[in-house]
């Protein structure tokens, strides 16, 4: 009985010890990278402060952001990159920042932002539901609310404005771009976004008509879930099954990429004047790149800079201007390998 | 007498664990046969740098199963040793990849042209990397003893962020092409190499276990922690060590991914291929509760499962779809493998064998 007490507080003294170890450890990496993602964002506010601060803090416009987790894309990066540089205080603004993926998190630094009385909130929400009673505070409190990028099924009244991109017009403008190619047959492999998604339903739906008007053959017609890898093995295994085909629709630009990926190896050539027309979506650089090269035929844009617009929305409101639509859909290119330029890659890359 | 011998052979071969993965392969054959015999034609062509490679639906199954089949080495020992299974290996791959990329494209701030390190550096980098979070889970799951589904789930989740802060969130190309010769075709030789990195992971782990004790301790381990502890076995070191060699595993799949397309996507790079490499330790045959193993068994799980996967990819079954036909599968084999159901099995067939010999007798 009393080895057994014994090795009982024993154990629990063993363990309790590398509780604290490893808690102390976790403890200490955990700051660390929040420290370092911190650290280049006061650095950047430093010099723009010292220079004109001191004069202007007075009439500085507060604005709260709620945005998705930058993490999540290449084009939240690029969307995130485009707010912090618009709204710092050389521009007149003093901004704070919430990030979450979450809506219910998003709502809680909504309530925030709200607390601590800014004068905007500019807001990408995670999920469409559930804003009402917030942006319903925040409008008791004088706040006005712009929506970026998503939108949300609240009342209009409840907010200034809503920027967002038309999938459907994106879709449009590359099949439109398609038929001007005016190829002998369409043989199409059409690689899907993960199902559901507003981007997917957009980029599909302008295919699907065409096929049904144009008589343009599906060769293919699959999910690849934005992911690259799953791509490269659908497109693999069409070119096995030895169908032939002379279009690859991506739906972004990371499967254009892995359907590439599938050609290469099998010695498919593809690009301006070449067997297969490659089309992507979103404007990374990367793919702008490969569309300058003649590797690739086509790349939509998914516009994510939408600063400039929240920014001359502001101005209005401020001027005591109002906006004349509620609903500002944003100007998307798409961008055609013959004509594309260094400067294009250097502006629209993201 | 002769007829007896022969269905004790055939017992003998049903018993036989590798009697599930050659069945499961075998039908398979059989249906691509039927449903189209040009699934089994491999041609020799050239890539569009002018190498030769063989291409076909079969290739293909070599060269993405060998990627599950590495992972399926270390899998098989984590299930035998700590009888639950590791299901953050798709997020360590994420990090694995992302160190990788670290190492070879230098700070993501910059912009620099080249090979900042020779691959093989970023490679021993990124296994040390891998090891330290195999290491992670061991220690949680051997000394807390918390279980490994749960342990591996705090690195499941934390994985992909920390694979994006690595590279501070950027996507870096790599544009060297000799670091394509991994996941792709090396120049001259027609065979993707993924298959000889996958046929070396064999043999060092064939020379292990015939060389040490690896076998022996982990199944000790895996059948009866505390008896193993009794006979000298130090069952948290056993453990542990099955995890960091998952993790050495996950390196080596890491580097493969990432050289298929010389870049990485954080959130997608080999979304759910723990649950392909659990399923092919289940598919070998191997109890998912731990205990003895049959290590070809699992590597063998891992190309029928990529066999499963290029078939229904060849019939246009819907990419999303997938995980619910292995889901049917996997329902069988649990079925298959529970103890009530064997106990039913059993004595259904010696009721048969019973009824037979009275009408022999009769």
């Amino acid at each position: 009985m009393k080895r057994k007490l014994l090795s009982v507080i024993l154990a629990t003294a063993m363990v309790a010890t590398m509780l604290v170890g490893c808690g102390a450890k976790e403890e200490a990496a955990a700051p660390a990278p929040a420290a370092e993602e911190e650290a280049p964002a006061a650095e950047e506010e430093a010099p723009a402060a010292e220079a004109e601060a001191p004069a202007a803090s007075g009439e500085l416009i507060k604005v709260g952001i709620i945005n998705n987790d930058p993490n999540e894309s290449g084009y939240r990066t690029a969307n995130d990159k485009d707010l912090k540089e618009m709204f710092t205080e050389a521009n007149g603004y003093e901004a704070s920042f919430a990030y979450s993926l979450k809506n219910d998190e998003q709502i809680t630094a909504a309530q925030k932002f709200i607390q601590d009385g800014v004068d905007y909130l500019l807001l990408s929400a995670a999920d469409t539901a559930g804003w009402d009673s917030v942006l319903k505070d925040a409008q008791d409190a004088g706040i006005s609310v712009i929506l970026f990028d998503r939108t949300i099924d609240a009342d209009p009244s409840l907010y200034e404005a809503s920027i967002v991109s038309d999938m459907a017009k994106e879709g449009q403008t590359a099949v439109d771009w398609l038929k001007g190619q005016n190829l002998s047959e369409y043989k199409i492999i059409h690689l899907q976004g993960v199902m559901g998604s507003a981007a997917q339903q957009g980029r599909t739906a302008a295919v699907d008509e065409a096929v049904a008007s144009d008589g343009w053959t599906l060769v293919t017609q699959q999910t690849a879930e934005w992911n690259a890898e799953k791509a490269q093995q659908i497109v693999q295994s069409v070119i096995d099954s030895g169908e032939s085909f002379n279009v690859i629709y991506a739906e972004n630009d990371d499967m254009a990429k892995g359907a590439v990926a599938a050609l290469d190896k099998a010695n498919i050539s593809h690009g301006v004047g070449k067997d297969v027309v490659v089309m992507g979506f979103d404007c990374n650089k990367w793919a702008l790149e490969e569309l300058l090269a003649q590797n690739w035929n086509y790349d939509g844009q998914c516009n994510p800079f939408q600063a400039s617009y929240i920014d001359d929305i502001i101005k209005t409101l401020e001027s005591g201007g109002t906006i004349a639509e509620k609903t500002i859909i944003m100007e998307e290119k798409g961008f055609d390998a013959s004509t594309i330029t260094q400067d294009d890659v250097d502006k629209y890359g993201i | 007498m002769q007829k007896t011998k022969s269905s004790e052979a055939l017992k003998g071969i049903v018993r036989h664990q590798l009697f599930i993965p050659v069945l499961a392969l075998l039908i398979l054959a059989v249906f691509n046969l039927i449903a189209d015999p040009n699934f089994f034609k491999i041609t020799l062509g050239y890539n569009s740098v002018g190498d030769p490679v063989l291409s076909g639906y079969l290739v293909t199954i070599l060269d993405y199963g060998s990627e599950v089949a590495i992972l399926a080495i270390g899998m098989t020992l984590v299930t035998a040793a700590s009888g639950g299974q590791d299901i953050s290996v798709g997020a360590a791959i994420a990090i694995a990849g992302s160190v990788i990329l670290r190492v070879l494209c230098g700070n993501p701030n910059e912009l620099l042209e080249g090979l900042q390190a020779p691959i093989i550096v970023a490679f021993l980098v990124a296994c040390v990397v891998a090891m330290l979070f195999g290491a992670f889970n061991g220690v949680l799951v051997a000394c807390f003893k918390i279980q490994p589904m749960v342990a591996t789930l705090i690195l499941y989740t934390a994985g992909r962020s920390i694979a994006a802060w690595i590279n501070n969130n950027t996507l870096p190309i790599v544009t060297d092409t000799s670091f394509t010769y991994i996941g792709g075709f090396i120049p001259g030789i027609p065979v993707p190499t993924p298959f000889f990195v996958a046929l070396a992971c064999m043999l060092v782990i064939a020379l292990v276990m015939k060389f040490t004790n690896l076998r022996l301790y982990t199944q000790a381990v895996g059948i009866n922690e505390s008896s193993s502890k009794l006979n000298g076995l130090n069952p948290v070191l056993i453990k542990i060590l099955s995890f960091v060699i998952l993790g050495l595993c996950v390196a080596v799949v890491g580097l493969i991914k990432v050289s298929r397309l010389s870049t990485i996507n954080y959130s997608v790079v080999a979304k759910d291929i723990e649950m392909d490499a659990i399923l092919a330790v289940a598919l070998g045959g191997n109890a998912l509760s731990g205990g003895k193993f049959n290590m070809t068994a699992s590597i063998l799980g891992a190309y029928v499962i990529q066999f499963l996967t290029t078939t229904l990819y060849k019939f246009n079954v819907q990419a999303d779809a997938l995980p619910a036909y292995k889901a049917v599968v996997i329902i069988m084999l649990v079925v298959m493998s529970a103890p009530s159901v064997k106990e039913k099995v059993a004595s259904l067939s010696k009721k048969l064998k019973s009824n037979s010999q009275t009408k022999e007798v009769a």
